[in-house]
């Protein structure tokens, strides 16, 4: 008899530990909720709202919700996928994500996550934003027109780099990535190319120079199995948790 | 060298107005004008080319290493020549001078696989409908579909020769169409033996058909030659890429211009200084420049490029079965065919065997399974790349800053190159045809039929299953609708 604590999901029983959230139990489970600003490295963030689940009859990021008994959790159904598929259609609208020529294409986690969720149409009339792109780094390219305010940059350079270089400002329509440098310019921060920050970016907005299409069609992350499956391979196993 | 009269009309406001909208629905949406003078002769013929892309204009900016990706989409039925001529022009960027031999090889191999579909797309999908039915036959089965019923061989040949193209452009790019496999300084990926061998399983069935090809064109040309040798034909001068040695290469080689009746120009010109030989002149009808050749002036230095330019003014071709038609094109009708328009489709044929040949030789050698894949070098500021596409000359050129971004591009491609010589086509066709005869769509088609020679951007869409999207108006003096006919 299973005597760890554990709550349903879509109708079957997921267990957990204490202090992990309902993604976290659920992914080392094998279960998906598909997600976007979610990164097992970072402190969870709940802003893109692609893990929204019915938890208890409420809708609920399961990235930000903590697991407890006696909670019954809905996640895939065709009301929440539609849902999903809507979010990510109004983050398409928002950039400029012309998957032809961008050299992130089948590495990129918000492709992954239309082609997974079945986003079939735009959807949304495009905002075709024009910021200019900032090559002033050496090793690094900044094509802001592609941000997705998914923070996973600022995450990680003030968790993992212990540094302060990406931030968001403005409000609304108008937010936007800022680089924390008195002249704006990533040149004049104290990224590296190594780290985490730089490799964390889900879409194109932070490149490594000189890299582009090096990886040929058929060998790019995606080409090779869904997000979906890539996410549960990923997942922390049960028996390395324990071990923590 | 003068060219026809018939681009300007003296008095055009008392001219009747024909125009023949769209003959394009991709790549350069293109239509014909004509000014006929109450007598129904014509006045004045213009093929305009109305769609405007700004490519070169919406690349400043943009890093370099997307451009190659990024360019292909200038055209769905050859992109792989953009990819491939921006990625010559950024190896220079990056210092590559020299790419490693797989590198070249696997480009070559991609390339010939997009001369093979292109030119078999061309031929048996847009222009065969013309040349087997007839210019001016049933408008209901001119095209794929009625090829098919009423000379399946032919159509699923041509199907299968540009099915095999376009696996041989998936295998060394990635995809069928938009791939990415070329990249500054070499390639992003060779063949597998496995890929090597699917594809020299079938490469001997195409060199077969291609010469069957060939020999088609040549017997459409044997059944009614006065209409062959004279259709739209006109003197031109030429521009094309050559081998050091004077042999045809599609890839790789020097600049080549010659007169009209084969005296040189200029010849081995490094296309790295293109610009010192070749000018664009702006004229207010069309959104596509006229090049010309510096030495001649913008009045007299059109040229022509592309198939009928390659084969007839290559020293031999490099492969033994296509320099043998080569021979023989060369010699038919005392060499009127080599001079004539339709001569287009019959060199075209020549190059699809050459490709195909080429195709079977680059399959048995080791490098394409090498994995020595990039070079670099020297960083420089300029790169330029010229390649011959399947409808001639491309030039790319792009500069580059120290932050590795495009602050200029420009872009001469096939069609604007034989933009002059298109016009001076349609004029020759109209004059020889139209003039002072009453308009039919059969008579119409005639037009489209010569531009088709040259460029198949500008003709898939007249030969579009189903309704024909050609619409045709006629406009009194005071520019009032008097008759219009709409094909379909």
């Amino acid at each position: 008899m299973n005597e760890r604590p554990s709550f349903l999901l879509d109708g079957d029983e997921v267990p957990f530990e204490p202090g992990q959230t309902v993604m976290q139990a659920a992914l080392a489970a094998g279960r998906y909720i598909p997600h976007l600003c979610y990164h097992p490295e970072f402190t969870p963030h709940g802003s893109c709202k692609l893990c929204t689940a019915r938890i208890n009859g409420r809708l609920m990021a399961a990235c930000t919700t903590p697991a407890e008994t006696a909670t019954e959790v809905e996640s895939e159904t065709e009301e929440l996928n539609d849902l999903r598929r809507t979010l990510v259609q109004m983050l398409f609208a928002e950039g400029n994500h012309f998957c032809p020529s961008c050299e992130k294409s089948g590495n990129c986690v918000l492709q992954a996550l239309g082609y997974d969720l079945g986003v079939m149409t735009a959807g949304f009339r495009h905002f075709f934003p024009d910021r200019p792109v900032d090559a002033s780094h050496p090793e690094i390219l900044l094509d802001f027109n592609r941000c997705i305010l998914c923070e996973l940059c600022v995450r990680a350079a003030r968790e993992v780099d212990g540094k302060h270089v990406f931030s968001l400002a403005g409000r609304g329509l108008g937010k936007h990535l800022i680089v924390n440098a008195e002249s704006g310019r990533l040149a004049d921060t104290d990224v590296k190319v190594t780290d985490k920050a730089v490799e964390v970016c889900p879409v194109g907005v932070i490149l490594r120079k000189r890299v582009g299409f090096a990886t040929p069609i058929g060998a790019r992350r995606y080409d090779k199995s869904p997000i979906s499956a890539q996410a549960l391979a990923d997942a922390p196993r049960p028996l390395e948790r324990n071990h923590d | 060298m003068s060219t026809l009269p018939l681009e300007t009309a003296a008095h055009p406001e008392q001219l009747r107005r024909v125009v023949i909208e769209p003959l394009s629905r991709v790549e350069g949406h293109g239509k014909v004008t004509l000014l006929l003078d109450e007598d129904g002769h014509v006045e004045q013929a213009r093929l305009h080319i109305v769609e405007f892309r700004a490519f070169e204009k919406f690349i400043q900016g943009r890093p370099y290493w997307e451009v190659p990706v990024m360019v292909q989409r200038l055209c769905g039925i050859c992109p792989v020549s953009h990819h491939l001529a921006a990625c010559k022009a950024l190896d220079q960027v990056v210092g590559a001078t020299t790419v490693t031999p797989t590198a070249d090889k696997i480009r070559r191999l991609m390339h010939y696989g997009q001369i093979l579909q292109s030119h078999a797309l061309h031929f048996f999908h847009l222009s065969s409908p013309d040349l087997l039915f007839g210019f001016g036959s049933d408008v209901a089965r001119r095209n794929i579909v009625g090829v098919a019923a009423a000379y399946p061989d032919v159509a699923r040949q041509g199907v299968l020769l540009r099915k095999y193209g376009q696996e041989v452009i998936r295998h060394t790019a990635g995809k069928r169409i938009h791939g990415t496999g070329s990249v500054p300084g070499g390639v992003n990926k060779s063949l597998t033996a496995a890929e090597r061998d699917e594809l020299q399983k079938d490469i001997y069935q195409m060199i077969a058909w291609s010469r069957d090809a060939v020999r088609l064109v040549r017997q459409l040309f044997e059944q009614d030659l006065a209409t062959y040798r004279g259709f739209g034909t006109f003197a031109a001068r030429t521009l094309s890429l050559v081998r050091a040695d004077g042999a045809m290469d599609l890839y790789h080689g020097g600049l080549r211009a010659k007169h009209a009746d084969g005296g040189t120009i200029f010849d081995h010109v490094d296309y790295g200084h293109y610009w010192e030989q070749i000018s664009e002149e702006v004229k207010a009808w069309s959104y596509m420049k006229f090049p010309y050749l510096r030495a001649l002036g913008h009045e007299d230095g059109w040229y022509r490029v592309g198939p009928l330019t390659r084969v007839t003014r290559c020293d031999f071709i490099p492969t033994p079965l296509a320099d043998r038609e080569r021979r023989e094109f060369m010699a038919f009708d005392d060499g009127r065919a080599a001079l004539s328009t339709l001569g287009f489709h019959w060199a075209r044929m020549i190059e699809m065997l050459h490709a195909a040949e080429s195709i079977k030789d680059l399959l048995h050698d080791g490098d394409l399974l090498g994995t020595d894949l990039m070079a670099g070098g020297k960083r420089q500021a300029r790169g330029v790349g010229v390649i011959e596409a399947p409808r001639g000359t491309l030039i790319h050129h792009y500069r580059v800053d120290e932050n590795d971004q495009v602050v200029r591009a420009n872009l001469i491609v096939s069609t604007t190159h034989n933009n002059h010589a298109m016009n001076i086509a349609i004029r020759e066709v109209a004059r020889q045809y139209l003039d002072g005869r009453t308009l039919t769509e059969g008579l119409l088609n005639h037009i489209e039929v010569a531009v088709r020679a040259f460029d198949p951007c500008l003709s898939c869409a007249t030969h579009a299953v189903g309704k024909m999207p050609l619409s045709v108006e006629l406009l009194d003096a005071d520019g009032a609708v008097a008759d219009s006919m709409v094909r379909g």
